[in-house]
């Protein structure tokens, strides 16, 4: 635990973030015009970023083996489709997708640690981590303590996620801030901070279950912070906004920030996801629509 | 001496409840009888068509499950605005080389059209289903529903007549409508707009926008969301190849050939019907 006492002061210390200019530069790169192929080449890119999302109390087998054949088969009527990142299922269901998707490069997520509130005792948390990767799971998505968080015990949650990242060993560990919950930047900055020294490989937005899902300018101080990471330790840690991206223009706005703050090396799946489930059908119309002219319909298109 | 300098109305696209500018930022003059060029009014693009469909798409399921009698509650309450507002509309109408003769007797004849068809509201279903006769063990029923959203391309004769009696059987029905205004006439559908939105009508129910058919009838026929279109214009060139986009996911279409809509025969309730569906409903019965 010797990196986790030269980690102390640091948390206190993080950067302080200047809200009106993060607006701002959001603004301001929202205003970029993507079009023609470029446009498609985003459409499609965005589409091999999804994680395929269902984290309902309704779900069944039959509905995460429907969700499993959609990631397989989008949509036979275009051509050169990408297929989805991965399937992201609550951890009792790990193995029906796991099944379901056996031949594909496909990946199967697992939500963790008492998703989406993590208020359940430390010792249940790293068993259903253990459970997920038991199942089968090629990733998972674990959520912080916000509570600790907030009452200002950092050191506990750097800690928690460290044993979670041990536990997955060379699983990929995606860590949810659940920025809604943390209310200002700076704290989401610093929760971005102690997340990636505590060793995620993905940090994620939210859970997807509160009001407020992913927003730009939350998802651009995470960005920024994954920059001066990456900057200080040469370590590659990717992003993943979650909950209300459920259109194609939002989609493409994500992947510009990603592009001006990270670079190209970024724009990838294996650094950078889409938590989501209805922007594939989406970004299936618009492919459509960019394909024959057309606006499309909904009633075209499979349902979820 | 009187220096006021009266306040000129802008006139807008109506769209979801809501008056908005283009977003194209486009516009185009619109020049009185005398040729003199009095409003600027905006240029819809296929943008704002698109978006207009979209929360068409949206009310459906609102407007469509409203009683019948509730539907037709509105038509009146639309016919009772327009007639305190009669003044303005035979103004406006007039002001665009209508005599003031035919201009009165276009409004008022549009009001007690919307009043018909808000008679029509918990009839015509009555009238238009049937009890079939089946060799089985089934109670078999017939029930025309509403189609979705249906897009309009107004008739450039009785700007305001023509509107009203195109949208009002279609709307009577459950449906929603996307509406292009008559080209050569638009400044009454766009005050018809405010009628509509004093009336207790759901945000999106009814869209009206302003423009040119030969750009934007490509786009209302091609768009697969919009489940019927209506046309009434004279240009075969357009017209077949609104036929040929719309066939491409068989929407339904209506061409409406030189209808007077002045006449009794611009009304009937077979215009509901040509926005309706038939729905057969199987149910067993024991023995």
């Amino acid at each position: 635990m010797k990196a986790n006492q030269i980690n102390i002061a640091n948390f206190r210390q993080t950067p302080v973030i200047d809200q009106v200019g993060v607006n701002e530069r959001v603004a301001r790169l929202n205003s970029r015009s993507i079009k023609k192929t470029s446009k498609m080449a985003a459409l499609k890119l965005a589409l091999s970023m999804i994680d395929l999302t269902t984290l309902e109390g309704m779900d069944t087998p039959g509905k995460v083996q429907q969700l499993c054949i959609k990631a397989k088969h989008l949509n036979h009527g275009i051509s050169d489709l990408p297929h989805v990142a991965a399937v992201c299922v609550y951890p009792s269901l790990v193995k029906i997708a796991k099944k379901e998707l056996n031949g594909t490069s496909i990946n199967v997520a697992s939500v963790v640690t008492g998703f989406p509130s993590g208020q359940t005792n430390f010792k249940t948390r790293l068993e259903e981590v253990r459970y997920a990767i038991c199942e089968g799971a090629d990733e998972v998505d674990m959520v912080i303590s916000r509570g600790k968080f907030l009452s200002g015990d950092f050191q506990l949650v750097f800690d928690e996620i460290a044993q979670t990242k041990e536990e997955c060993e060379d699983i990929h560990l995606k860590v949810i801030l659940e920025t809604s919950e943390l209310s200002t930047l700076d704290n989401i900055r610093r929760a971005s901070e102690i997340a990636m020294k505590a060793g995620a490989d993905f940090i994620k937005t939210s859970t997807g279950k509160t009001k407020c899902g992913a927003t730009q300018p939350i998802s651009l101080v995470m960005l920024e912070a994954i920059k001066d990471f990456y900057q200080k330790t040469n370590k590659k840690i990717g992003m993943k906004p979650a909950g209300g991206i459920s259109d194609s223009k939002t989609a493409i706005r994500y992947l510009v920030m990603v592009k001006e703050i990270l670079g190209n090396e970024w724009l990838t799946p294996t650094l950078f996801r889409f938590g989501a489930s209805s922007l594939a059908n989406d970004l299936l119309m618009q492919i459509t629509k960019q394909q024959s002219g057309a606006y499309q319909s909904a009633d075209y298109f499979s349902k979820d | 001496m009187n220096s006021r300098i009266d306040i000129q109305k802008t006139y807008k696209l109506y769209i979801n409840g809501k008056f908005s500018r283009t977003e194209s930022g486009r516009y185009f003059p619109l020049k009185d009888s005398r040729g003199k060029a009095t409003v600027n009014l905006c240029q819809a693009s296929r943008k704002d068509f698109r978006e207009a469909v979209k929360f068409a798409r949206k009310a459906v399921g609102g407007w469509s499950s409203r009683t019948a009698y509730n539907r037709g509650q509105i038509l009146y309450r639309i016919a009772e605005t327009l007639e305190g507002r009669k003044k303005q509309f035979i103004q406006e109408l007039n002001h665009f080389g209508i005599t003031k003769n035919n201009a009165t007797q276009e409004v008022e004849i549009t009001i007690d059209r919307l009043v018909y068809y808000a008679g029509w509201a918990d009839k015509y279903q009555a009238l238009f289903s049937s009890v079939n006769p089946v060799s089985s063990a089934h109670y078999n029923f017939s029930v025309p529903e509403y189609q979705g959203v249906i897009a309009i391309i107004s008739p450039n004769d009785n700007p305001l007549l023509g509107l009203a009696s195109l949208i009002a059987p279609a709307f009577v029905g459950g449906n929603t409508i996307v509406c292009l205004a008559s080209e050569k006439n638009p400044l009454t559908a766009i005050t018809f707009a405010e009628v509509l939105h004093a009336s207790d009508i759901p945000n999106g129910a009814v869209n009206i926008l302003t423009g040119f058919s030969s750009e934007l009838a490509e786009h209302f026929s091609s768009h697969k969301d919009v489940n019927g279109i209506v046309y009434c214009g004279e240009n075969l060139e357009l017209n077949k190849s609104i036929q040929e986009n719309a066939s491409e996911n068989v929407k339904r279409i209506h061409y409406y050939d030189k209808i007077n809509w002045l006449i009794n025969k611009g009304q009937s309730p077979y215009f509901i019907m040509d926005h309706s569906e038939i729905k057969t409903t199987w149910h067993p019965i024991g023995s």
